[in-house]
């Protein structure tokens, strides 16, 4: 009798995991769908104005410049990371001795842990006065600083997960390049990262999404002023930074306002989601047998 | 011989005299080309190991920024004193014992709630499409940003089940956002016991919850406890998932009940940040350093669990 | 205790020949004061017990040891009378020269022509990448059954298809001398018959070095055996020699099943 009362108690627990998901999507779907009551799908799809505090006739609620935001401090997040990311892995793991891979990833360890809020400070402090002296039109709080931060923040996670991808190529097949006479430098581009592609594609994948979803950084270097707007240097409002800006402001449940917060969200947590998803997907999809 | 091998011996042209050797190093079309790859190859790990220092770099920079910034202001009086409108009087002591609060909350909720699922998934479930959904559900979550978990909590904790903005609300918030997190770790813990340990339990006659209380357990505890430590300081950077539901920055006294409105450090040190004011600046890169403290001991305690786990196996 | 000098290698060139060569991983030495020479386009095989240090010898052949740190290598082997192992010599090009087919068939997760074309590709081509694609194939004994479908995955062959797939691969870098750690093992008695067939014609225009654990295998296609044991050549002769009526009571007790 207590094995099947333990028994249930141990589900619950994991039924648990399910009931969040159900919650995270029912709370944001009631408001979502009150916000799409008063405005339209196409609106807000199409309208390149975002400004839900002005006076109700004059609001619009076109979530472009929020995309924008976050799609300019994202790639210019990705565009540090990645490649930054992945050459350290093929260092890891195809160059560096024993000894200094063990130095090497505590301090990646380290720079993964370190908090968001911190980044925001560090681009604020650092990065925007080093870049406004480089590039004068950088303006105090601009996409490129954020951008660069985020990047930084995520090169551990490109790193640690496409050295598990290249770590994971048998050995095997590395002794059969180098037996072909081939250098380290074409075994590990023409042999290695090739065969660890999934993988390294799916931290690809995962690292941009959790750009998208990086918050206090973003809120504190990037500014509030939702801007539809190619350029990094000016201030931009991420989708992640906009539910910070209402959250902190004073905003009456029942409002547009309110509203448009759930329906912010409802889209960063469906771009995330399908992002996270196609990550798996590419990771099971394309993995080879190594057989 | 087969058709094939005529056709090797034709091909390939033996019964030709072979042609003469020539020593290593001296075919010169090739030597180039080998000295070429050489070349490429040493440029390649070199572009490698500046990507790698990238990283290393910038930790520094961003160590270097925030210990220069900060280290004039911390002193005794900056760890007893509240938040102020004056720099010089301002303090931490309501954000670090908020965070300290939080962070023991937190653990008591999310640790139970965490090892308990991972064990129902690995020890109890049966391999069908029901455990697959639900695991496949829980990586899922593990990705979602961490505000989305703060728009629930609002809802949920702070709205629907009356918490208010209290240090309950917080917890369950964040028990929530690093559950996923626990729960992967536990497992992995648990799937690196032998399963002969098990089978000679069952083979005694044990149930199965004695075989995972008396065994299994006591052995995945240490990977345990370095995943839930490692999740938990996590917990204790965030801040975005706060203010959602409703963590002030303006307190002038310390949490005494779960029920209490509190704040924590990310959460002083952000709205110290957004001040104009330069001396705030200063408060806040001192703020971290504590923050960073907290993180580095805690990180500490989880890795030196990890070596010792690691060195008995 | 060598018996270099007293075979009789017909009078052909040696292609190998080592002096005391010896390889200690850390501080262990897993051969020990081996000299032999392998005389041009025969084939010689290396026999003995698991763990006497075949497939390190084997090994050595191509600088595949440095691969491993802890590898101390003394002694000399010689290539045509150059030290593999001597200054200024790119292991690289020893590789090019010298290829290796490996115990478990390893092709690259690519196609068929592109892991045939991966040595020509990475050394720079001289001549047609497709001709000389095929005949590494014909002379792999593969082409016939795979000329239609090159670009399809390596993972789609047999495993004794792949196998040759992966001899073709050594060939199209065109070595002078292949070694074969254990070519056949992993693979069913059918294929293990044809892999034999292609050495024996192999040895037209190659110079064979295989590692077998497999006597009868040794017996059937080599023309001078090795015997190893813990580390130290044994007794090296003509395989008819070696299998009749050997000199040593350890290779007469191992090639009569005696151990091993």
């Amino acid at each position: 009798m207590k094995e099947r009362v333990i028994g249930w108690l141990l589900f619950l627990c994991a039924a648990l995991s399910t009931m969040v998901t159900v919650g995270i999507v029912l709370v944001l779907l009631r408001e979502t769908v009150a916000f799409f009551g008063e405005v339209s799908l196409a609106e807000f799809l199409t309208d390149p104005r975002w400004t839900p505090n002005f006076a109700a006739d004059q609001q619009h609620f076109g979530i472009s410049p929020l995309l924008a935001g976050s799609l300019l401090v994202a790639l210019g997040a990705a565009a540090i990371a990645l490649p930054v990311g992945l050459l350290t892995a093929i260092f890891l793991s195809e160059y560096a001795a024993d000894r200094l891979r063990q130095v090497l990833k505590p301090i990646l360890e380290i720079l993964a842990g370190i908090p968001t809020v911190v980044y925001g400070y560090f681009a604020l402090t650092f990065v925007t006065p080093f870049l406004r002296s480089v590039i004068p039109i950088t303006q105090v709080y601009n996409a490129a600083s954020a951008a660069i931060v985020v990047g930084v923040m995520i090169i551990p996670t490109v790193a640690s997960l496409s050295e598990d991808a290249l770590s994971a190529v048998p050995q095997m097949l590395r002794e059969g390049a180098y037996g072909l006479g081939a250098t380290r430098f074409e075994v590990s581009t023409r042999v290695v990262v090739p065969a660890a592609l999934s993988g390294i594609l799916a931290s690809f994948i995962l690292a941009i999404s959790r750009a998208i979803g990086e918050t206090m950084a973003v809120t504190i270097a990037a500014g509030g002023l939702a801007n539809l707007t190619a350029n990094p240097f000016e201030p931009v409002l991420t989708m992640t930074a906009f539910i910070v800006q209402v959250s902190l402001g004073d905003t009456p449940p029942g409002t547009m306002v309110y509203r448009s917060l759930f329906a912010v969200g409802m889209s960063l947590f469906l771009i995330t989601l399908v992002m996270n998803v196609v990550s798996q997907w590419v990771l099971s999809r394309y993995r080879e047998a190594y057989e | 011989m087969s058709g094939e091998e005529r056709g090797l011996v034709e091909v390939v042209g033996a019964g030709r005299p072979p042609p003469p050797h020539e020593p290593l190093g001296s075919r010169y079309g090739d030597a180039g080309r080998d000295r070429r790859r050489r070349v490429t190859g040493t440029v390649f790990m070199v572009v490698c190991a500046a990507a790698t220092l990238v990283g290393v770099v910038a930790l520094v920079a961003l160590l270097s920024d925030v210990i220069a910034d900060g280290l004039g202001a911390l002193d005794v009086q900056f760890l007893t004193s509240f938040a102020s409108r004056y720099p010089e009087r301002a303090g931490i002591k309501a954000a670090l014992w908020g965070s300290i609060w939080l962070l023991l909350l937190t653990a008591a909720i999310a640790f139970p709630i965490g090892v308990g699922a991972a064990l129902y998934l690995e020890e109890y479930a049966a391999r069908n499409w029901v455990t697959r959904a639900i695991q496949t559900n829980i990586a899922n979550l593990a990705g979602v940003p961490s505000i989305v978990y703060g728009i629930l909590g609002l809802a949920v904790f702070v709205r629907a089940l009356g918490f208010e903005r209290s240090l309950l609300s917080g917890a369950l918030t964040l028990s929530l956002l690093i559950l996923p997190v626990i729960i992967m770790a536990a497992q992995e813990a648990l799937r690196a016991v032998p399963s002969s340990i098990r089978e000679a339990a069952y083979g005694l006659g044990a149930t199965r919850w004695q075989v995972v209380w008396s065994q299994v357990l006591p052995l995945a505890m240490p990977g345990i406890l370095t995943g839930t430590i490692l999740a938990l300081s996590r917990a204790v950077g965030e801040t975005a998932p706060l203010i959602m539901i409703g963590a002030v920055s303006f307190l002038a006294f310390t949490p005494t009940s779960i029920l209490d409105q509190f704040t924590v450090l990310p959460l002083q040190i952000y709205s110290w940040v957004t001040r104009p004011q330069d001396e705030f600046r200063g408060l806040a890169a001192a703020g971290i350093i504590v923050l960073l403290i907290i993180l580095m001991s805690m990180n500490a305690v989880a890795i030196i669990l990890r070596n010792r786990y690691r060195a008995r196996h | 205790m060598s018996t270099t000098h007293e075979i009789d290698i017909g009078g052909r060139a040696p292609a190998l020949e080592t002096r005391d060569l010896s390889v200690h991983y850390g501080d262990t030495a897993a051969i020990h004061g081996v000299s032999l020479v392998i005389p041009a386009n025969q084939v010689v095989a290396l026999i003995g017990p698991s763990g006497c240090g075949k497939s390190t010898l084997l090994r050595c052949f191509n600088r595949m040891n440095d691969l491993v740190s802890s590898a101390r290598i003394t002694g000399e082997v010689l290539f045509h009378g150059q030290n593999l192992y001597g200054d200024g010599v790119d292991p690289v090009e020893v590789r090019r020269r010298i290829g290796m087919v490996f115990q478990k068939p390893n092709p690259f997760p690519k196609s068929i022509f592109d892991n045939a074309a991966f040595g020509p590709r990475i050394q720079g081509i001289d001549g047609d990448l497709n001709e000389i694609v095929e005949k590494s194939l014909r002379g792999a004994a593969l082409w016939d059954e795979v000329s239609d479908r090159l670009g399809d995955s390596a993972y789609n062959l047999s495993g004794g298809q792949q196998q040759r797939l992966c001899i073709a691969r050594a060939l199209a870098v065109k070595p002078e001398i292949l070694l074969m750690d254990e070519p056949a093992s992993a693979l069913d008695p059918i294929a293990t018959q044809r892999i034999e067939e292609l050495i024996y014609q192999l040895k037209e225009l190659y110079t064979i070095v295989i590692v077998t654990h497999n006597m009868q295998q040794a017996a059937r296609i080599s023309d001078y055996t090795a015997f190893l044991y813990m580390g130290e050549m044994i007794e090296y002769g003509p395989t008819d020699t070696i299998f009749t009526n050997p000199l040593e009571e350890r290779t007469e007790a191992y090639v009569t099943g005696r151990f091993g």
